[in-house]
């Protein structure tokens, strides 16, 4: 019966043994199963509330107070689209939306370059594990620690990084207190807080490319810089592009750096989006402003993380 | 048997995780207590003295209190509002007194009999809101002053006389301009007013930066807008327009931040709040002379290598030195847990028994004449001259005083003025573009 009940078409490549047993087996297990149902969705269920209460319920909360006029201390006032048309007009919002992407271009620009450059000597120069332990180091820092060590340490009077400029006879420079300076110095302050980590995810990357490869490109006559352009990048490329959808994600939603460095100043040279509905939401109690921008960041988000996943093939690996 | 222990053991989370957030929400009260929060650690000790005061005077009660620095303080405020976690009573500022109006979080404090004449003067009308209600009993009052180097000042030449004798005019910046080009130097040695004066190598600079001021300028340009007869608002209290359009407060400002472009005045790339204020430009050698509130005091001259002194703020175009003095109160939240005791509580703290004791501290002048005595003696006994603070707030006839601004929507006010004048500081923009910033705040003000 089973045997006659199992179309051929559905599994043409397997032998008339395997397509014998194939449905008895699938029937088995499906039968063991059955036993396995509620136990599984009590294992889901943690993750599931967290998913429902800490993330789908904000989030469409939000999405609901995008519309409407909402102080958190007071009842919402439903007032449509007139959030997102203050949005369109608001110009310290593209202002906050361009200096945001400036940022994520030198930081993800710099720390991509840099990592990569880490992982690949880790890989190929050194077996210590120590030295990985180091380049991990500052990740153990939390950001708001390390921002002010930075603070402290660029400040334009008393920074021992301007008094070593002035020990070279070089001019002193307001890295954090500049609107031309303060950007690149923030992007540059979390690139040396992340680059480790950052390097770390590609270093797991590259320990999966198999050795014989670069072996027989030895074997060749290959160079270092041939097979890192022919053997590492192509085959790294599938968690590369994991991690620049990871990083460009957490790059866009810079915060504390800012919050502790600049406070979006110099005249909101550094008023990065976070920053600025952040200020709306806590300092000017416009939390559906506030939820409009937040929506408004999403959308932005998403769509880079499509076009990122799609161009770089993340789904898709080279190897085997 | 092993599916039982996954339902028990994920109830139990379950309910640990429940429990855990409703015992957050009434975390540290009780009928007993009164919650109480301030942002100044140096004024803890003064006030967990008020607090054993209290205690004696009303056994069974016991007043907790916290202490959060400032920043932290009024994001912690403000997220307690909205969680419900909120103290009985705390300190509240003026520039956020507006806000809480409008939010309705304050309770009024109508009955508890506060007299304005108990206080010095002005202190406690600026806590009636535009209902008429009291939402403020006085606490403390400030003033702001010269702090300067008096090593600094000695071999310049200029005397203490001297620098109380000072006046200025957006002109030429008059004698006190003369005196902070005086006090600068660059790096080859050169004072300000010297021929030579290389003024983009300052070693020391006349005047310490405090920053662009946001919309009050406190301890920047405030000074000097007072004394060029300058007010913030069509009103002394809850005003419905605002003056930065004003070619008198425009003409000070460009002339103030236009200190910097000189040489005179420490560029705005040199101040950090949490690195660099302007105290530590003067203790680390970097300024001569700053700006600064009363509040500073115990830290100015606490400095270690600075011989500190203080002068009056400059003659102004009026005729007349300025300085605003601000107040600090205690607020009681409407949603007060407990309420009977919070109001105790903060009548206990307008008393002169508890600001007498706060005086003794010399850490702050509190709002009630016998306290402010107090601090004025605890003070002296502590070697420290305080009558540049206190002067302008007795003579009348040589000084004038005036409030922080007190108006609706004073975080977009701020929101709005902080900017701009970063803006006209750092990047030099025209200060005539204050005048389409105060067009948006009062097209705010006007909703």
């Amino acid at each position: 019966m089973t045997v006659a009940s199992s179309p051929p078409s559905r599994l043409p490549l397997r032998s008339a043994e395997g397509a014998q047993t194939e449905p008895q087996t699938h029937r088995a297990r499906a039968r063991e199963g059955q036993g396995d149902g509620p136990l599984a969705a009590l294992f889901i269920a943690p993750a599931m509330l967290g998913f429902l209460v800490f993330l789908l319920w904000p989030t469409l909360r939000g999405i609901y107070l995008s519309f409407t006029r909402f102080n958190l201390l007071t009842p919402p006032q439903w007032v449509g689209l007139d959030n997102y048309i203050r949005m369109v007009n608001d110009p310290i919002f593209w202002d906050s939306l361009k200096v945001t992407v400036e940022y994520v271009f030198i930081n993800i620009g710099v720390q991509t370059i840099s990592a990569l450059a880490i992982a690949v000597l880790l890989q190929r120069l050194t077996q210590s594990a120590v030295l990985r332990g180091i380049v991990l180091t500052p990740y153990l820092m939390s950001n708001v620690v390390a921002g002010i060590v930075w603070l402290w340490m660029l400040d334009t009077q008393l920074g021992i990084g301007n008094e070593i400029l002035q020990g070279f006879g070089l001019d002193r420079i307001p890295f954090l207190a500049d609107e031309s300076w303060a950007i690149p110095t923030i992007a540059l302050i979390n690139v040396w807080r992340h680059v480790g980590y950052t390097a770390l995810l590609l270093f797991a990357g590259l320990q999966a490319i198999p050795n014989d490869m670069y072996e027989a490109a030895k074997v060749d006559g290959a160079s270092e810089w041939r097979m890192f352009w022919r053997i590492t990048m192509p085959l790294l490329r599938p968690v590369l592009a994991v991690v620049l959808i990871m990083t460009v994600i957490g790059s866009f939603q810079v915060f504390d750096t800012v919050a502790v460095t600049t406070a979006g100043g110099p005249a909101n040279a550094t008023n990065v989006l976070q920053y600025y509905i952040y200020g709306s939401a806590f300092g000017r109690f416009q939390f559906g402003y506030a939820s409009a921008m937040s929506v408004a960041l999403l959308v932005v988000l998403s769509a880079i993380t499509f076009v990122q996943y799609r161009l770089t093939r993340a789904g898709h690996t080279d190897l085997g | 048997m092993r599916f039982r222990t996954v339902v028990a053991l994920t109830g139990a989370l379950a309910l640990s995780l429940v429990t855990g957030c409703a015992k957050g929400g009434s975390a540290g009260s009780s009928a007993n207590t009164v919650t109480y929060w301030l942002w100044d650690a140096n004024q803890l000790p003064a006030y967990q003295a008020c607090a054993k005061g209290f205690e004696k005077e009303n056994p069974g009660l016991h007043v907790k209190i916290t202490q959060l620095g400032w920043n932290d303080y009024w994001t912690k405020l403000t997220a307690s509002f909205i969680a419900g976690t909120q103290p009985d009573v705390f300190t509240d500022h003026i520039q956020k007194f507006g806000q809480f109006a409008d939010l309705k979080v304050l309770e009024p404090l109508d009955g508890l009999g506060i007299q304005d004449s108990a206080y010095q003067s002005g202190l406690a009308a600026n806590w009636t809101g535009q209902d008429g209600h009291r939402y403020g009993a006085p606490k403390d009052w400030d003033t702001v002053a010269l702090f300067y180097n008096q090593k600094m000042a000695k071999t310049a030449g200029i005397s203490a006389e001297k620098l109380n004798s000072l006046s200025w005019n957006p002109r030429d910046g008059g004698t006190f301009e003369k005196a902070i080009a005086h006090l600068t130097i660059d790096q080859n040695g050169k004072r300000g007013d010297e021929p030579g004066f290389d003024k983009h190598h300052v070693k020391v600079y006349g005047l310490a930066t405090g920053g662009a001021g946001d919309g009050d300028g406190q301890t920047q340009w405030s000074p000097f807008t007072g004394s060029a007869g300058w007010t913030y608002t069509d009103k002394k209290r809850w005003g419905t327009t605002y003056h930065y359009d004003s070619k008198t407060y425009q003409s000070v400002v460009q002339w103030y931040f236009g200190l910097a472009k000189k040489g005179y005045l420490a560029p705005f790339t040199d101040y950090s709040e949490g690195a660099n204020p302007a105290n530590a430009q003067l203790a680390s050698g970097k300024a001569a002379a700053a700006f600064d509130g009363a509040w500073m005091i115990s830290t100015y001259y606490g400095a270690k290598g600075l011989d500190v002194g203080t002068a009056f703020t400059p003659v102004g175009p009026t005729g007349k030195r300025a300085t605003m003095m601000n107040g600090l109160a205690d607020s009681v939240t409407k949603n007060a847990r407990n309420k009977k005791g919070a109001k105790k509580w903060v009548a206990y703290l307008a008393s002169d028994a508890c600001q007498k004791t706060v005086g003794s501290y010399a850490i702050v002048f509190p709002a009630t004449p016998d306290g402010t005595k107090a601090a004025v003696a605890a003070y002296r006994k502590k070697g420290i001259d305080v009558r540049a603070f206190t002067r302008p707030v007795a003579d009348k006839k040589d000084f004038t005083t005036f409030s922080y601004p007190i108006t609706n929507y004073a975080a977009d006010v701020y929101a709005l003025m902080h900017p701009a004048m970063q803006d006209v500081f750092a990047n030099d923009a025209p200060v005539s573009g204050l005048s389409r910033t105060n067009s948006q705040i009062n097209l705010i003000l006007d909703q």
